[in-house]
C-alpha cells in the first residue's frame, strides 16, 4: 500500500527566511499521525505545500501517491482541510458554508452531516459574522468529517473548542480512522496527541528531529528515576548514560536514557533499594526537551 | 480543463455573496442615464434650445474636461455626453470593489486557503472574480441601454457597451493589482489610481482640443468610451479596443496569477521595526490612516495644478458666446468666467474631498466590525479617545487636502492666491456636514453608517450633474454644498457657512453621544 503522505528534503524560502530546511515526513495509510513543532517550525508552510497551495523549492513530496502541485484539484477530492483560524463570509450561514466545502471536495454524507451537526451542537443558520471562534472552528470540522475523503489534515483544529467538543473531535477522528481514513494532526495540545497519534513527527526549524511511535520515542529518550538507598551510592557517575545526577547523602536523583536501565538498576540494588520511583518521559518532556535545545542553541 | 475546475461553484458563491450589492449597484449606475435623460427632454425640447447648447459647451474648455465634448445635439446624444463619463467611471468603481473582494480580500482573510484546499483550480478563483463583475456590468450595460432605447437602439447600445466594457476593462486592471499588492485596501488604491489617471488624461485632453481627437484623450480608456460617440455615428470599433485591452489585462493578471503562491504578491510586504513607537490609540489612528491621507494629499495638489493652468483657457474660449456665459455662470459664478472656473473646481474638490472624510471616519466602523476594535476598547481607552483620533485625522485631513488643491490651483493659475485658497476652504464647512452624518450613522446605527457613502455620492451627483439639467433649487438646496458662497467672485457670505459648520458639530456630538450609549458591533 503506498503511504498517504510522503516527504523528502523538502525546502521552502521566503526571501531570506528558510521556513523548510530539508523536511521529512511519513505518514501511513490509515494512521493517524501527530505534527509537532514550536510556533515557526514550519508546520503550516509544509501542510500549505501538501494542499498545493505553496509551490516547493526543492525537495520531493507525494500526497496518496500524486504530486501535490500538478495534481492539485483531483487531490483535493479526496482531502478535507481544516486550518487553525476558520474566517467565514459574514453573510453566509453556517450551513451553506458546510454544503460548499462539500460541494468543492468529493461531496457530502448527508446522514453523517446531521449526526454531526448534532453532537457539535452547531446552529448552521447563523450567519457568519455571529459565530465565535469556537462556532466557526466548528463549521469547518463539521464539513470535513461529513466529507467522504481519503486524507484529513487538520491544522491546531480544535482551537477555541470547549472540552466537551474536544472530546467530541477526539471521538470523530477515531471514528475516522475505524472507516480507514489518514489523518494528519498538527496540534498544541499534547495529551490529544498522545490519546489520538499512532505515530508523531517533531520539526524544529524546517527540519524532522524525531519520527516514530510514541513507544519508539520513548525509548529514544531518558526515564526519570528517584531512589532512597540502604548505604551510599556507588559508581554511578561513571556509568554511560546518565545525566543530572543529584546525590543528597542516601537519595539519589538522575536522568537516564531509557536503553541504559540496566546497569543503573544493577548497580542500585549493590547499594540496596529503600524505595524507588521511575518516570517513563511523557510527550511534553519529548517536546520541551527538543524546544529548550531551541532556546538554548544546542 | 482542472486549472478552471471549481469555477461554477466559486461563482455562485460570488453572486451569493453580491446578492445585494451588485443588484444595488447596478441599479444607480444604470439608472443614472435611464432616469436622467428625461429631464434633458423636458429642458432642451427643441433642437435649437439643443443646438445652442451643445455648442456653448463645447466652446467651453472646462466643462469639455469635466464631462468630453458634445458628438450630437440630438437628446440621446446629450445624453450620452452628460451621463457617459460618470457612469463610466462608476462602473470602473464598482468593478474594482468586486474583483479585489473576490480576489485578493479573500487571500488575505485566509478564506481562499480553506477553499483552495478543495478541488479548485489554480485559475478558477481569478475567473469567479472576473465573472461576478462581468455579470454586475452586464446589468449596467442592459439598463444604459434599456433607458436610452427611446433616443435610438444603436445609440442606446453603443453607450451601453461602452459603459460596461469601461466596467471590464478597470476589472482587469484591477485583477492585475490583486496579484501584485498582498493587501486588498492597497489592489483597490492602486486600481484608484490608476482611474484616476486616465480620468485626468482624459480631462486634460478634451480640454485641450475640441472634438475628442486628442493624444491624451486616446491614452485614456475612459476617452475610449467618449469616443465609442454613442448618438452620434457610432464608432463600434473602438469597442474591440476595448475588449482587447480587457483581453491582454486578462492575459496578464493570469500569467501573474499562475506564477506565485497562494497569499504572497510580487510586491511582498517588507519587514516592520522590531520595537514599535506607537503609544496611544492617536498615533495608532494616524499609522493606519497616514497612508490614505498622503495619497489625497498628493492627488488633490497634482489636480489643482492640473486644473489651474486651464483657468484662461476657459475665459477665452466662452468669450465671445453670450448664451453659454448665462448658463456657465448660471453653473458656478457671478462675474467674470475664469472666476466662475476656479468657482466650479473649487466646489469638486470639495464634493470629491467629502469622500476622504466619510471614508476616514468610517475606519472606525471597519475596525469595529473587524473586531480590531474590541481588545482596544478593552484597555484603559474610553470609546471617546478612541473615535477622536480618527475624527481628527478625517476632520483636520480635510483641511490639509483642501489646502492644498487651493494653493495646487493658484499656482498654476499664477495670481489671486488668497481668493483661490480661500475659495477651496470654505467648502470645508459643506464637506464636514457629510463626515458629521457618517458620525452620526455610526454612532447611532451601525449596521446604517455605510449609507453615508450613498448621502456623499448622492451631493457629488447633484453637484456634478444637477446645475446643466435645471434642477428646482429646492432639490439643489438638498446638497450642503448649494449653501455655499460662489467663490472666488462672489461675496463671502458668513451665515450659511457658520450654519453648516454648527451642523457638522452637532452632528458629531449626537453621534458620538449616541456611541457611548449603544452596544459595540460583535
Amino acid at each position: 500500500m503506498t503511504k498517504a503522505i510522503s516527504v523528502a528534503g523538502l525546502h521552502k524560502s521566503f526571501g531570506r527566511t528558510h521556513a523548510l530546511d530539508g523536511l521529512d515526513l511519513d505518514v501511513e495509510t490509515g494512521e493517524v499521525h501527530g505534527f509537532l513543532g514550536p510556533n515557526g517550525a514550519g508546520k503550516s508552510t509544509t501542510i500549505r505545500v501538501l494542499l498545493g497551495l505553496l509551490r516547493a523549492d526543492s525537495g520531493a513530496a507525494r500526497l496518496l501517491g500524486r504530486d501535490p502541485w500538478h495534481d492539485a484539484v483531483e487531490l483535493h477530492r479526496r482531502i478535507a482541510y481544516v486550518p487553525g483560524d476558520v474566517t467565514l463570509w459574514r453573510n453566509l450561514a453556517g450551513g451553506e458554508v458546510i454544503d460548499l466545502y462539500g460541494r468543492l471536495r468529493g461531496g457530502l454524507d448527508k446522514a453523517r452531516r446531521a449526526d454531526l451537526v448534532a453532537r457539535f451542537e452547531l446552529d448552521p443558520t447563523k450567519k457568519g459574522r455571529t459565530y465565535s471562534k469556537g462556532n466557526r472552528q466548528k463549521v469547518a470540522l463539521v464539513a470535513a468529517f461529513a466529507s467522504d475523503v481519503d486524507l484529513l489534515i487538520l491544522d491546531e483544529p480544535t482551537s477555541g473548542l470547549d472540552p466537551l467538543m474536544e472530546e467530541v473531535f477526539q471521538s470523530c477522528v477515531a471514528e475516522a480512522r475505524d472507516r480507514g481514513r489518514t489523518v494528519l494532526l498538527s496540534s498544541h495540545i499534547l495529551s490529544e496527541v498522545e490519546t489520538l497519534c499512532d505515530r508523531v513527527s517533531i520539526i524544529r526549524k524546517g527540519r524532522t528531529v524525531e519520527t516514530g511511535s510514541l513507544a519508539d520515542l520513548r525509548h529514544l529518550t531518558r526515564t526519570s528515576v528517584t531512589a532512597e538507598l540502604a548505604g551510599p551510592p556507588n559508581g554511578l557517575a561513571h556509568l554511560p548514560g546518565v545525566h543530572d545526577l543529584d546525590v543528597q547523602g542516601r537519595r539519589v536523583k538522575l536522568q537516564v536514557d531509557t536503553d541504559k536501565l540496566d546497569a543503573v538498576l544493577r548497580s542500585l540494588t549493590e547499594s540496596g533499594v529503600r524505595s524507588l520511583t521511575s518516570t517513563p518521559p511523557t510527550l511534553e518532556e519529548l517536546f520541551l526537551r527538543h524546544y529548550a535545545d531551541e532556546v538554548t542553541g544546542r | 480543463m482542472s486549472a478552471l475546475a471549481g469555477t461554477g461553484t466559486l461563482g455562485r458563491l460570488a453572486l451569493r455573496r453580491d446578492r445585494l450589492m451588485t443588484p444595488l449597484w447596478a441599479v444607480v449606475v444604470g439608472g443614472l442615464a435611464a432616469s436622467g435623460v428625461g429631464s434633458l427632454a423636458t429642458l432642451y425640447d427643441t433642437a435649437a434650445k439643443r443646438a445652442e447648447m451643445a455648442a456653448s459647451m463645447n466652446a467651453n474648455s472646462s466643462m469639455r474636461s469635466l464631462y468630453g465634448p458634445v458628438f450630437s445635439d440630438s437628446v440621446g446624444g446629450l445624453a450620452a455626453w452628460r451621463f457617459g463619463t460618470f457612469t463610466a467611471v462608476l462602473a470602473a468603481v464598482m468593478s474594482l470593489i468586486i474583483v479585489v473582494r473576490h480576489t485578493r480580500e479573500e487571500e488575505e482573510t485566509g478564506r481562499q486557503e480553506m477553499l483552495s484546499a478543495g478541488m479548485v483550480g489554480r485559475r478558477a478563483p481569478l475567473t469567479a472574480a472576473l465573472l461576478a463583475a462581468l455579470v454586475a456590468n452586464a446589468a449596467v450595460a442592459l439598463i444604459v441601454t434599456a433607458g436610452l432605447a427611446g433616443q435610438g437602439a444603436g445609440g442606446a447600445l453603443a453607450l451601453g457597451l461602452a459603459v460596461g466594457g469601461t466596467g471590464m476593462l478597470f476589472a482587469t486592471t484591477a485583477a492585475i493589482a490583486a496579484q501584485l499588492t498582498e493587501s486588498a485596501r492597497l489592489a483597490k488604491g492602486l486600481t484608484a489610481a490608476v482611474l484616476g489617471l486616465a480620468f485626468g488624461l482624459r480631462a486634460a485632453g478634451d480640454a485641450g482640443t475640441a472634438g475628442g481627437s486628442s493624444v491624451l484623450t486616446w491614452l485614456s480608456p475612459i476617452g475610449w468610451a467618449e469616443n465609442v460617440r454613442a448618438f452620434a455615428g457610432e464608432r463600434w470599433w473602438v469597442l474591440l479596443l476595448i475588449a482587447l485591452a480587457v483581453a491582454v489585462q486578462a492575459a496578464v493578471a493570469y500569467g501573474l496569477a499562475g506564477r506565485r503562491d497562494v497569499g504572497m504578491s510580487f510586491l511582498p510586504a517588507r519587514p516592520g521595526p522590531a520595537e514599535g513607537r506607537i503609544a496611544t490609540v492617536g498615533g495608532l489612528a494616524w499609522r493606519l490612516q497616514r497612508g490614505g491621507l498622503l495619497g489625497w494629499s498628493a492627488g488633490f495638489l497634482v489636480a489643482g495644478l492640473a486644473f489651474g493652468g486651464m483657468a484662461d483657457g476657459a475665459a477665452e474660449l466662452v468669450g465671445d458666446n453670450e448664451r453659454a456665459r448665462q448658463i456657465f455662470e448660471r453653473m458656478g459664478g457671478q462675474a467674470g468666467l475664469s472666476n466662475a472656473f476656479l468657482a466650479t473646481m473649487a466646489g469638486l474638490f470639495g464634493m470629491i474631498g467629502s469622500l476622504y472624510v466619510v471614508g476616514s471616519v468610517l475606519r472606525l466602523h471597519g475596525e469595529e466590525t473587524s473586531q480590531r476594535a474590541e481588545p482596544l476598547l478593552a484597555s484603559a481607552v474610553g470609546r471617546l479617545r478612541w473615535a477622536a483620533g480618527h475624527l481628527a485625522i478625517a476632520f483636520g485631513g480635510a483641511v490639509v487636502i483642501m489646502l492644498l488643491a487651493g494653493t495646487g490651483l493658484a499656482v498654476s493659475y499664477g495670481r489671486d492666491f488668497g481668493p483661490i485658497v480661500g475659495a477651496c476652504l470654505v467648502q470645508l464647512p459643506a464637506t464636514w456636514v457629510l463626515g458629521g452624518l457618517a458620525v452620526l450613522l455610526w454612532g447611532a446605527m451601525p449596521k446604517a453608517a455605510v449609507a453615508a457613502w450613498g448621502v456623499a455620492g448622492l451631493a457629488l451627483a447633484l453637484g456634478w450633474i444637477g446645475p446643466a439639467l435645471d434642477l428646482p433649487r429646492s432639490v439643489l438646496d438638498l446638497s450642503p454644498f448649494g449653501h455655499l458662497p460662489k467663490l472666488p467672485g462672489g461675496a463671502m457670505e458668513w451665515p450659511p457657512t457658520l450654519v453648516l459648520a454648527g451642523v457638522t458639530v452637532a452632528l458629531v456630538g449626537v453621534g458620538l453621544a449616541a456611541l457611548r450609549r449603544r452596544d459595540l458591533t460583535t
